[in-house]
């Protein structure tokens, strides 16, 4: 059969032809843009109509940026500079607004001599955050940490620090770049003492208060080390009950009497000097560090089995959940006086803080709840048969599976939250969108300025907001194990 | 085998009550109570004694009380001579109607820009990314503040609309004047008005109005039914009747008929004196707020239209045309199903935040249950207490209703699990 074949075929090419090129319109830019921009009528009509947008918005907005102004001390300065240079009747932005009150948009009313005491604070919460947020890349570390240091300090040695503060400030970089090249975990400490820090340089006072603060859980762990051999829960109980129990009736007074004793402290910052983003941060910072917990207690009580824990989680998760941000933020500045004990009244910002933690906390709750129902039962049942005890069920296989599938719900919040700190205005706070931006248009050289100090204040929300979201896909890539 | 003897239950001993977990988690829960009933009865208390020491008490008479402020836009009747109670109504109307008007807005411009991003046009798709990261991720505060000051500050007086040349003209033919202190739009006219009905404490319904709502739930029951008919048809014999005209009649024919027969028409505002009149001057709060409520809930709803789309697997698409379906069948009968199915618990989610999102109306002064209530009428009274409390109960019972109401819906687009 072979044969009659191989005989009745004139000619059989046993060579390869070499490649010919593709057609023209099969290649490079004119494929590309066939199959991406103007595959089809409708495409076409796409493409033209996001063409129109684009034009659109350079002829709306083209001129006015590119005709802006970085350099004046007043808006009709400003626009004499823009009638100058490109001709009467010409528009442009005066983003001098920025340059001019860039000190009130970040720091707000803090006095200007201790500027660098947030500027620490900062630096050093960048510091405190590596082993939690970069534990894993050496290489991203070393970026971040460099960029931290260099930026921290420059600052502080422009802002005027003291000297005392810059070697204290260095000597804290010189750690973390030593536990960052060696094991990063040995910076863990600094992490966990950092809170009182921070809050105590941006408040200022005496060093006595956090001193006195951080007394309490070292006499609770003394009591858990002394009734642990006896019962476990027991310990853990009496700890708690122990640290609490100082922080209420003790802390204070002490406090007091070692400042009179031996007065030691820094100069003290009032909450209403507090503004602008500096405000913004201290509000979002504290609220991510403090719902997180808050939310998994909140949906471990929601998924518990026992009936009245439950229900108490619910009724709270729901009735968060139902109102406003705005009404919470309203009871915190005109009904807590009323649930509180005559007489006493708190910080606004503490304040604050609370109710946009509660706030996100209930959120972040069904977030994770949603990350606790999609692990498998499996899961769970390997914890029991591992004989393993509820909390450590939870700590060592629950969580951090339920945790990882939560991450993006999480960082959303967190991003919500961050910007719901700009709603503070509404309870007399100088948040930098609102209430700066009035306080700017108030003065007379810079009245009727609107979209500049808009811009400014979008831009940067912008990119912290959009930074976080971009951290969230990069911790899913870093956490993802299996399912290929 | 030989039968185990069944375990002799230890008698109680007290120490069970921390030790064992049958009754531990009973402790527990009692513990848990008596704290919360302890931190309730201290907060009730420490409440009572500081209105007694301010000597207030806790009573919602003020409600019944003559609120004496204007508010600028009035769903149903109301002077200042009305009482608080009515003033909240009022509040919360305007609350439901930017919240309504916001729903329906940002759903259609998310699902547009959902979709559109996951077009095949790589220009128009990288804009509508850059659109949804750019709302996303900018305070809403922001927005409503900017397109507020574009209201207030680019556009015109109205009388810049006057006279033969005039600087500014109106839009969607001659029927849409933005000045910077309203918005004029036509109103519905009728020539041949019935009338209308009377509710009680002067709020009325036109009969119009009733009609043509009437018609239009009676065109759907019917609709149904024919559906129903034409499914039992191909139950029987395979082939199913055509029926969109008939639907489409149903719904439509009576509905123009009565507006035929009432003869509705537009009434387009036009400029008397130093304002427009004619047609419904739309403060310029509302239209910013909605506008902003729109556009940031549009690309949190853009993404989730997208999520649920991509969450189809890309086998059903191609099972769907290897069974010989055609595009727009596979989109309804399968993608659509089962993407709804992710859509729809994060859209009532959306729908829920942006009716509390309302709420930042306090930026524009638009006077909304927050405004009204939790606003002047709290200023005026000075009955904090009761104000927020009410007005929270309030947000709180809107927020349930809603999320009920979705609810419902939702396990009705469920895809059904056997």
């Amino acid at each position: 059969m072979s044969d009659t074949h191989a005989q009745t075929v004139a000619f059989v090419r046993d060579t390869m032809l070499p490649a010919a090129p593709p057609p023209a319109q099969q290649a490079g830019a004119v494929r590309w843009l066939r199959e991406n921009l103007f595959s089809g009528p409708v495409n076409t009509v796409l493409t033209l109509l996001g063409l129109a947008i684009i034009w659109f918005l350079y002829v709306a907005f083209g001129d006015w940026f590119a005709h802006s102004v970085w350099n004046a001390d007043s808006l009709p300065e400003c626009r004499d500079i823009i009638a100058q240079t490109w001709g009467e009747g010409a528009r442009g932005a005066c983003f001098a607004v920025i340059r001019e009150r860039w000190n009130q948009y970040v720091f707000g009313f803090y006095p200007p001599e201790l500027y660098w005491r947030p500027v620490m604070t900062f630096g050093l919460l960048m510091v405190a955050l590596m082993p939690v947020l970069f534990g894993a890349s050496l290489s991203i570390r070393r970026i971040v940490l460099s960029a931290t240091v260099a930026l921290t300090l420059l600052a502080m040695i422009a802002l005027g620090a003291p000297i005392v503060w810059l070697v204290f400030a260095v000597a804290i970089m010189a750690f973390a770049f030593y536990a960052s090249e060696t094991e990063i975990t040995r910076l863990l400490p600094f992490s966990a003492l950092f809170p009182l820090l921070g809050v105590w340089l941006l408040w200022g006072g005496s060093l006595w208060g956090p001193i006195f603060v951080l007394v309490g859980p070292v006499l609770g762990w003394i009591t858990w080390r002394v009734l642990s051999p006896r019962s476990a829960m027991l310990a853990t109980i009496m700890a708690a009950l122990v640290t609490v129990v100082f922080w209420l009736f003790v802390a204070g007074d002490a406090a007091g009497d070692a400042q009179n004793l031996l007065p030691m402290g820094i100069p003290a910052v009032a909450s209403s000097s507090f503004g602008g983003f500096l405000l913004s941060i201290t509000i979002g910072v504290a609220g991510i560090a403090l719902s997180l917990p808050l939310g998994i207690v909140l949906a471990l009580a929601r998924r518990s089995d026992m009936f009245l824990i439950t229900t108490l989680a619910v009724v709270f998760i729901e009735f968060i959940r139902g109102v406003p941000l705005i009404t919470l933020l309203f009871v915190a500045s005109l009904l807590l006086n009323y649930f509180l004990p005559p007489g006493t009244s708190f910080d606004i910002i503490l304040r604050v803080i609370i109710m946009v933690t509660v706030f996100a906390a209930a959120y972040m709750a069904e977030v994770i709840r949603g990350g606790l129902a999609a692990l498998p039962k499996g899961q769970y049942e390997a914890a029991d048969a591992l004989g393993l005890d509820y909390w450590k069920a939870q700590r060592l296989i629950v969580l951090p599976q339920a945790l990882k599938i939560s991450i993006p719900g999480i960082v959303s919040t967190f991003i919500g939250m961050f910007k719901d700190t700009t709603l503070v205005t509404f309870v007399g706070l100088y948040d930098p969108l609102k209430s700066m931006s009035d306080a700017v248009r108030a003065s007379t050289s810079w009245k009727g300025i609107y979209w500049e100090p808009y811009i400014f204040v979008g831009f940067i929300f912008f990119l912290i907001c959009f930074g976080m979201s971009r951290y969230s896909m990069y911790l899913e890539r870093r956490l993802q194990r299996g399912h290929r | 085998m030989t039968d185990l003897p069944a375990p002799a239950n230890p008698p109680f001993r007290p120490s069970m009550l921390i030790n064992d977990r049958r009754y531990r988690s009973l402790t527990f829960q009692v513990v848990v109570f008596i704290l919360v009933m302890a931190a309730a009865w201290w907060l009730v208390d420490n409440t009572i004694r500081n209105l007694a020491a301010l000597g207030k008490t806790f009573d919602f008479g003020f409600l019944w009380n003559r609120a004496g402020y204007d508010i600028p836009q009035t769903p149903i009747p109301y002077t200042a001579d009305d009482t608080h109670f009515r003033a909240a109504a009022v509040g919360l109307l305007n609350t439901l109607i930017v919240s309504i008007l916001g729903c329906i807005a940002a759903t259609v411009v998310g699902i547009a820009v959902g979709v559109a991003r996951l077009s095949n046009n790589w220009l128009f798709a990288r804009l509508m990314t850059v659109f949804v990261e750019i709302f996303r991720n900018m305070p809403l505060l922001l927005w409503i503040l900017i397109i507020y000051a574009i209201f207030t500050e680019i556009l015109p007086a109205p009388n810049a609309y006057r006279g033969e040349d005039p600087a500014w003209s109106m839009i969607l033919w001659d029927n849409v004047a933005l000045t910077n202190r309203y918005t004029a739009i036509p109103t519905l006219g009728m020539t041949n008005d019935p009338g209308s009905l009377d509710l009680g404490a002067r709020i009325t319904i036109s009969w119009a109005t009733i009609a043509i709502v009437a018609a239009l739930v009676l065109g759907w029951i019917v609709r149904g039914r024919i559906r129903d008919h034409a499914q039992k048809v191909q139950d029987k014999t395979g082939t199913r009747p055509t029926t969109w005209w008939k639907s489409l009649a149903v719904m439509t024919v009576p509905t123009l008929l009565l507006i035929w027969y009432f003869g509705l028409h537009l009434v387009p505002p036009s400029l008397k004196g130093f304002n427009f009149s004619g047609g419904l001057n739309v403060a310029n709060a509302l239209v910013a707020l909605w506008l902003a409520l729109t556009l940031y809930t549009a690309a949190f709803i853009a993404e989730i239209v997208r999520a649920g789309i991509l969450a189809v697997s890309k086998g059903q698409s191609e099972a769907a045309f290897a069974l010989g379906m055609r595009p727009k069948r596979t989109m309804n009968l399968v993608i659509l199903p089962q993407a709804l199915r992710v859509i729809i618990p994060p859209l009532i989610s959306q729908y829920l935040n942006l009716t509390k999102n309302s709420s930042l109306a306090i930026a524009v002064g638009y006077m909304d249950l927050r405004g009204t209530l939790g606003g002047t009428t709290l200023n005026q009274t000075g009955r904090e207490l009761e104000a927020i409390l009410l007005m929270m109960l309030t947000y709180l019972a809107l927020s349930l209703i809603i999320s009920a109401g979705m609810n419902v819906f939702n396990s009705r687009v469920k895809l059904k699990e056997r």
